[in-house]
């Protein structure tokens, strides 16, 4: 029993062991060596100082939007459409930088990031309730409000927000500085971002573990009807889950045009959301995995940047190991998957 | 061919669910094997029939030891089993069903397997239209086409797990007949998983008796059943009185309720339901009792009529806003309608609390989920999941998890699946209910269920319901034949 929960508890790492695996195997087709090139992505993501930085930076959106999403997976929820609201928070958040000017940076910052979430809770809110009075699939409102939210960020960066000198369609002008969240040593990283990261991930833990919404939520995700029956109301829950994850991504994108840039670019999320997803699938829905393995894809996206001027190889090859990564979550994500599954679906009987 | 088990063993953590388990079982004959719920009848057949492996121990077919990994290596081998549930597509048609299990080709060969499958229904007298879809057929035939699918697959052993739960008793003479035909005539074996002793006596040429994982033992039938009992329980359960609790007071009024799904309208019922009354309601499966204790639920809405709970119309009341009415609802399905795998039996009390606190003191919790384990004697520990408990465990947590005081208790099927001793549990508990005030309006498929526990009997044949009897006045043959439309 001991062991088999011990086996359970590390069994994240099996995926991305086999994905390391097979990565060297493709390096070593093409005559390349794996070992130089993981020391050159471990150099690229924490060679110095500002890499180190940097990874963190782009840890931290990452993460907050994978806890959002923890809230919905538990709920039952498959919130695609994490990615438009990361978008939305970017756009809210921009729109506070560029048009209000309040006396001190605190204000500046707050109505910001208030502003931001606001703007990331409704657009999932909009998701929530295509489901529940119109009967839509999360996943398809989704993808459907995920491109609109990228309409939306290209007609800003083109039309109303275009810097006065003329349009190159990359991104709005420059925040001032103090309507940017405090950076450490020129870097894109913020502490206070960090700080709002643990506040986040107390407040999902304890949503979770201690209170009766998290109960719901779980209810809910496992067995639908029977939660209806046991008086809980979907429809709220479901918009209010939807709505707490859309928070913390819009709280994301705010990181994201805050510190991470310094204006409303056009692809300002980078995918961090669909990444989100893949981090709470691959920590198996459980908290305390979240945090290390979104540090995890961060330091293999950031340290693969730099790959082709050290080593001859393009820096897709980030991109390969967190897609294979993706691909043996699936094939070994579940535990019980290997030989595991039927000892349990007996037990279950 | 001949069957022998030998020392079967199955351990599910500390539970011996098969404590070396032998038994020796002869071509040509019925056997019954009974044993409370529980007691290992289910885990052992599943193992004879592929479903899950032993721990250890053997099984020998003819004299050669057999390793089944999957039911359909099992009934290659000659062994097959027919589910409570049948394992069908119910958007298909019979015929496509049939073809799914046998043929594996592209194209498919429409013509030789009609006649196969008509001659299979005519040799057992199964009247089957085999252009029929599934989902239009009644259980007991549906059960007669799984019937087919295991013999044309080969089966020379049937495992049936409960078959008369949920068909009419003609279906069930016709089920008995062609099992007799299938033992005594073409030497197969035939094994009868049952809770009814009366139908194992008439059917079956000889009982095991399991009790709590081991063979306690046997029976030549018909026997005294009284003896069968005792090796059951290791005693004799007393039957809970009947207490006459009914008052004048009404607790609910239905007044000329239509309710409409796609599939069957119900109109025209007039039903009064007196505060401490036990109403049942009678009929084959699908005629319309559900609705009637789902629209009460507020789980469907009436189409015309009026609903009226101790005076107060709550006609088109939500079914939440009818819970807090002090309405409740017991489903059929434990674990698709009212529990939540998954989830312990702590985090199912403080689910069904009606009042919330936003943290939830998961210390006080704990103490009340113990106080209920053991006032409604659940074998589990808090911790435990709604899952792994038994079927009979799975409804006292039901019962366990129904607030106090209750004006109205909807069941369907309370006892369904469960031995005897857990059935007289269960009806202690409603007895008691009922002492409390609450009227309790509940559905059953057995009949003698019915006739024994209700003050009073409403009979729906079709989406009518036809009348309402007095349940001292009737009996059990009496209603088998009002249920089937006859007067």
């Amino acid at each position: 029993m001991n062991t088999k929960r011990i086996a359970s508890a590390l069994w994240p790492i099996v995926p991305i062991l086999g994905a390391l695996l097979f990565t060297s195997g493709l390096l070593l087709l093409f005559d390349a060596s794996p070992l130089e090139a993981f020391q050159s992505m471990f150099k690229g993501a924490f060679g110095d100082q500002s890499k180190t930085l940097s990874v963190l930076a782009f840890w931290i959106p990452l993460t907050l939007c994978s806890l959002g999403l923890l809230i919905t997976f538990t709920a039952g929820l498959w919130n695609i459409g994490v990615e438009g609201q990361i978008i939305l928070g970017s756009i809210g958040a921009s729109w506070i930088a560029l048009k209000v000017h309040a006396p001190n940076a605190f204000l500046q910052i707050t109505l910001e990031l208030i502003v931001a979430m606001a703007a990331g809770a409704l657009w999932a809110a909009l998701s929530a309730i295509l489901k529940t009075r119109g009967k839509v699939h999360e996943i398809f409102s989704g993808l459907a409000l995920n491109n609109l939210a990228i309409i939306l960020t290209n007609y800003l960066i083109s039309g109303p927000w275009q810097p006065p000198e003329g349009g190159t369609f990359r991104g709005t002008t420059p925040f001032p500085d103090a309507a940017l969240l405090p950076r450490f040593a020129e870097s894109r990283f913020s502490p206070l971002s960090l700080v709002f990261l643990i506040i986040a991930l107390v407040i999902v833990f304890v949503a979770l573990r201690g209170t009766f919404w998290g109960l719901k939520l779980k209810a809910l995700g496992k067995n639908p009807f029977s939660a209806f029956l046991l008086g809980v109301s979907s429809e709220k829950e479901v918009i209010l889950a939807m709505m707490f994850c859309g928070a913390l991504a819009g709280l994301g994108g705010a990181v994201r045009v805050l510190s991470w840039f310094d204006s409303l670019r056009q692809s300002i999320s980078g995918g961090i959301g669909f990444l989100a997803l893949l981090v709470v699938m691959l920590a198996n829905y459980r908290l305390i995995w979240v945090p290390f393995i979104a540090f995890f894809f961060s330091a293999v996206l950031n340290g693969s940047i730099t790959l082709q001027l050290r080593t001859q190889l393009h820096s897709s090859l980030g991109g390969i190991l967190t897609g294979l990564l993706v691909l043996f979550v699936l094939l070994f994500g579940d535990p019980k998957a290997l030989g595991l599954r039927r000892k349990k679906e007996e037990q279950n009987e | 061919m001949n069957i022998e088990l030998r020392e079967i063993r199955k351990y599910f953590d500390h539970v011996k669910a098969n404590d070396g388990i032998s038994l020796t079982l002869e071509a040509g004959k019925i056997y019954g094997l009974l044993g409370e719920n529980g007691a290992g009848k289910s885990t052992l057949m599943k193992i004879l029939s592929g479903y899950q492996p032993a721990d250890s121990g053997e099984i020998l077919l003819d004299d050669h030891t057999q390793h089944f990994s999957s039911p359909a290596q099992a009934l290659s081998s000659g062994i097959g089993m027919l589910y409570q549930e049948p394992l069908d597509f119910p958007p298909f048609r019979i015929i496509d069903n049939y073809l799914l299990g046998r043929d594996n080709r592209i194209a498919l060969d429409y013509k030789t397997v009609s006649a196969e499958l008509n001659e299979y229904a005519s040799r057992y007298n199964f009247s089957l239209d085999i252009g029929a879809f599934i989902d239009t057929l009644s259980l007991g035939e549906r059960q007669q086409l799984e019937l087919i699918r295991l013999l044309a697959g080969g089966a020379q052993v049937l495992i049936l797990d409960e078959p008369t739960t949920g068909i009419s008793a003609e279906q069930k003479q016709l089920l008995f007949s062609s099992m007799r035909k299938l033992a005594h005539d073409e030497g197969k074996i035939i094994i009868l998983v049952s809770h009814k002793l009366d139908e194992v006596q008439e059917l079956c040429d000889q009982a095991f008796v399991l009790r709590r994982g081991k063979l306690v033992g046997g029976s030549d039938l018909p026997c005294q059943n009284e003896k069968l009992v005792e090796m059951m329980f290791a005693q004799i359960p007393a039957r809970s009185e009947r207490t006459a609790m009914a008052q004048k007071e009404l607790a609910l009024e239905l007044r000329d309720l239509t309710i409409s799904t796609y599939r069957l309208t119900v109109s025209g019922i007039n039903l009064n339901v007196c505060v401490g009354e036990i109403f049942g309601l009678a009929g084959l499966e699908g005629s319309g009792q559900e609705l009637v204790l789902k629209a009460c639920a507020g789980l469907l809405p009436s189409a015309h009529g009026k609903i009226i709970l101790a005076g107060q119309d709550v006609t088109g009341w939500s079914y939440h806003r009818m819970q807090k009415a002090d309405i409740a609802y017991v489903a059929a399905g434990r674990l698709e309608a009212g529990l939540v795998a998954g989830l312990s039996i702590t985090e199912h009390v403080v689910l069904a609390q009606p009042e919330h606190t936003f943290f939830i003191d998961w210390k006080t919790s704990e103490q009340e989920t113990l106080n209920r384990i053991s006032d409604y004697q659940i074998v589990g520990t808090p911790d435990t999941n709604a899952d792994q408990l038994s079927g009979g465990n799975q409804q006292r947590l039901l019962f366990a998890l129904l607030k106090t005081p209750l004006k109205l208790l909807l069941m369907e099927h309370p006892t369904r699946g469960l031995d005897v001793r857990s059935t007289n549990w269960i009806w202690e508990l409603l007895y008691n209910r009922r002492e409390q005030g609450s009227a309790i309006l509940f559905m059953s498929a057995d009949l003698d269920e019915i006739v024994e526990r209700s003050d009073r009997i409403a009979v729906f044949s079709g989406g009518v319901m036809s009348r309402i009897v007095d349940a001292k006045q009737t009996t059990v043959e009496e209603l088998g034949h009002l249920i089937g439309g006859r007067e």
